[in-house]
């Protein structure tokens, strides 16, 4: 499981190197004449009304055909005409308050899902079914029928039994099989044995009048452990489909320039020395040194920086950076292989390799107890071959009530039900595991670090002290921003526009690539952007500057803001004892800023990728179990090398995959509330274990000395059964 | 005793019953989504005609 989780890690934490478009395929394959299917995840409907308000909404646009809200998936599926985009969906549910993503409709995986899922259900529900009418037989056997009525009864029993074994015990014969070819004895092989063991015996005994058959309990521990596989399938089927399918956005092209012609093609086909443009809004695909055009550049998911850097001729880019304001003209002196992209997808691997792949709670049950009841089994055979003087049938009748008895539901049912209550608690606070053993190693958690850019705060700065400028020259403001597609200039916008403030019409206007916008308003001219370039002198904070004809230039000044929950989340997570620490590439007083703020004592600035993962690792080496909080292209190599991993649903697709789990909503609250939860599922985990030994301590002598009726085995294994998930759903 | 006759049939075929039921239900996609179904019998919308 864990090797197919992270296994696409090292391909998307390169978007830039990945030479199929399978992006590309596959949104034109879904947009063909029977119009497409568009799946997003809504991760904060949880209400009757948000069913209501989201499908009479989206059914309300035009061109949508239906929409369906999945509460259960927290997915909503809308059949429409091929010209609706998601993009439009999702603008239309933010509207309504509810944010989504898009997820990947790669239809094939889906429906194999859900087609495994319904297998499975189809054999717990036969396995059911045959299990009543069973018991209803047995108890006339147990009840006292004798004789002629027994065996009838009993060969009844072996009519259902025997088709419904072959049916429904399947999924634990092939895994066995599977086992037994690749030279390990896994829980499939106890289970398979005990079951095909407790039916042929059964079936000998029927067919020769004997007195005892365990046709009841054979199909009762098929559908127990159907039961807790189907609980295990439906944990991960719900992880799977909602962390690992939220689509890629970057399709990995680039535009090459051939003497006058502009040709796209896939980022693997560049070469050193190939001239790439990157327009605004681009990613820049490669590593190189600009050598026509300005602008400025985003590399907050490269390093952490808040603030764009000016981009001029003869600045060296690294492949990543998002180009803001004008196209770029970029020499390529890395790529594929060699790019810093690429070499932090190689570091991803290397932390993954070293990653030790943790042993779950149930795989270490699992190795102490398939060896031991294999040798309890088989001695008890041994032993009462001697007593008896060689009673095949006698001696081989108590090895099979044996292996009934010591049945594993305990492992095979009580973790999956804990698993599945906790995730679902978890879900419900908007927290994704992707991985079952993450639970477990949440629960040990001791140290937490968090990255600061996207994480704590929101990546995005807002204006500040806009109280004091007057509406006037804001109205100006809030025009000229809305021309730009700069951060600072569309965040003013917006921040006006939230003040009611009605921007003024301007004439003329021009964006300056890498200085600002200029524009002329009754006559004068205004500008908006760097403070050179308005003629200001620079502030020592993130600023724009604003001029307004020859009135003296005016500062804006911006703070990024804190990410709802994050208070919250720190404050919580030290109450509980926990080491906070903030690591972040940002320069030093903004990450001292923020530090003060939230109360965190520990902090580094101006942090590499590397040293990330460097001071993770020198935690770790204390004896520390680290939890690391990021979304960054450079928390991606932290995040695999702490023991577990979380970031948010806005990080990059490479920290989500390399990331354990993944927070729906945008607070950060539910990240101590998880941390409670997961160490309360390892308790109900231990509980189980316990629970289910002390009904094996005293079963198991039974079993031996050849007390064991099937009366006594059925009672034993549905009283442990039902005992260990009723202790699981305590957690709910 | 003879009633047996009757009775083991008829039991059997109960439980054939069922099941055939489940399967049914299983093949209509009615566990894909059993919160919100929950909320769904609530509602009013489509208590004169059923979802086309």
């Amino acid at each position: 499981m864990t090797d197919t989780l992270h296994g696409p890690a090292p391909i998307s934490a390169c978007p830039a190197c990945i030479a199929t478009p399978s992006a590309l395929d596959r949104a034109q394959a879904a947009a063909n004449d029977r119009g497409a299917r568009i799946m997003l995840s809504v991760p904060d409907a949880h209400c009757a009304v948000c069913i209501t308000t989201i499908e009479s909404d989206l059914e309300k646009m035009p061109g949508v055909r239906s929409a369906r809200l999945n509460l259960t998936l927290r997915r909503v599926s809308v059949e429409a005409e091929s010209d609706v985009t998601p993009a439009a969906i999702i603008e239309k549910l933010e509207t309504l308050g509810y944010p989504a993503y898009e997820l990947d409709p790669g239809q094939l995986s889906m429906t194999e899902t859900d087609k495994q899922g319904r297998d499975l259900l189809m054999r717990l529900g036969v396995a059911g079914f045959s299990m009543m009418n069973i018991m209803l037989l047995s108890v006339a056997v147990w009840s006292g029928a004798t004789d002629a009525t027994r065996d009838l009864f009993h060969l009844i029993s072996a009519l259902i039994a025997v088709p419904t074994v072959a049916f429904s015990g399947q999924p634990f014969f092939r895994k066995a099989w599977a086992g037994v070819k690749a030279h390990r004895l896994d829980m499939d092989f106890p289970i398979s044995l005990a079951i095909l063991l407790a039916t042929g015996m059964s079936l000998y005994e029927t067919l020769n009048g004997g007195a005892h058959a365990y046709f009841d309990a054979a199909v009762m521990l098929t559908f127990f452990l159907l039961a807790g596989r189907y609980l295990d399938f439906r944990t991960r089927a719900v992880a799977r489909s909602a962390a690992q399918e939220l689509a890629a956005l970057e399709v990995p092209r680039a535009i090459r320039l051939t003497g006058e012609a502009e040709d796209t093609v896939p980022v693997a086909e560049l070469a050193v020395g190939d001239l790439v443009l990157v327009r605004p809004g681009g990613r820049i695909p490669v590593d190189g040194v600009v050598t026509a055009g300005q602008s400025e550049l985003d590399r907050s998911l490269l390093t952490g920086e808040t603030l764009p850097v000016f981009a001029g001729a003869g600045l060296v880019v690294t492949a990543g950076a998002v180009n803001l304001t004008g196209p770029l003209t970029v020499r390529v002196t890395a790529a594929g292989k060699d790019s810093s992209l690429h070499r932090m997808a190689d570091l991803v691997a290397v932390a993954e390799n070293a990653r030790n792949r943790y042993t779950t709670l149930a795989e270490r049950a699992a190795r102490l107890y398939s060896p031991s009841v294999h040798i309890l089994a088989f001695g008890a055979f041994v032993v009462w071959m001697w007593l008896t003087g060689g009673d095949v049938r006698h001696a081989l009748n108590i090895a099979a009530a044996t292996l009934i008895i010591t049945c594993p539901c305990a492992l095979g049912l009580a973790v999956p039900a804990v698993v599945t209550a906790a995730s679902g608690r978890l879900f419900r606070q908007g927290l994704l595991i992707k991985d079952g053993s993450a639970l477990e190693r949440l629960a040990t958690v001791d140290t937490v670090v968090f990255d600061k850019t996207g994480t704590l705060t929101m990546g995005a700065p807002e204006p500040v002290d806009l109280a004091q400028i007057p509406d006037e020259d804001l109205a100006v403001g809030a025009a000229l921003g809305a021309a730009s597609s700069h951060p600072l200039a569309q965040s003013l916008a917006q921040a006006a526009r939230a003040r009611g403030v009605i921007p003024v019409l301007l004439e003329d206007v021009a964006e300056v690539p890498g200085h600002g916008v200029q524009a002329s308003w009754h006559g004068a001219r205004v500008r908006l952007g760097r403070a050179s370039w308005v003629g200001a002198d620079p502030l020592d904070v993130t600023a724009a500057y604003l001029a307004v004809g020859n009135r003296p230039p005016r500062a804006i000044a911006f703070a990024d803001r804190l990410r709802e929950g994050a208070h919250e989340a720190v404050a919580g997570l030290q109450a509980q004892g926990k080491r906070v620490l903030l690591i972040s590439g940002d320069v030093p007083g903004a990450v001292r800023d923020l530090a003060d703020r939230l109360g965190i004592a520990d902090w580094r600035a101006e942090a590499l990728p590397q040293d990330k993962s460097d001071a993770i690792a020198a935690l770790q080496a204390e004896g520390r179990k680290v939890l690391m909080v990021g979304d960054g292209l450079n928390d991606t190599v932290a995040l695999t090398t702490a023991d577990v991993s979380i970031s948010p649903a806005s990080a990059l697709d490479a920290a989500r995959v390399a990331s354990d789990i993944v927070l729906l909503g945008q607070s950060l609250a539910p990240i101590p509330v998880a941390q409670r939860i997961a160490a309360r599922a390892v308790r109900r985990i231990r509980e189980n274990f316990a629970i289910s030994f002390g009904y094996n301590i005293v079963a198991v002598p039974i079993a031996l000395v050849g007390l064991a009726s099937p009366l006594i085995a059925a009672l034993a294994m549905s009283a442990s059964s039902i005992t260990v998930a009723l202790n699981a759903l305590r957690l709910r | 005793m003879d009633i047996l006759a009757v009775l083991i049939p008829v039991s059997l075929l109960l439980g054939l019953g069922g099941l055939l039921a489940f399967w049914w239900t299983l093949r209509r996609g009615q566990y894909d989504d059993p919160e919100g179904d929950s909320h769904r019998i609530l509602r009013g919308d489509y208590d004169d005609h059923p979802k086309s």
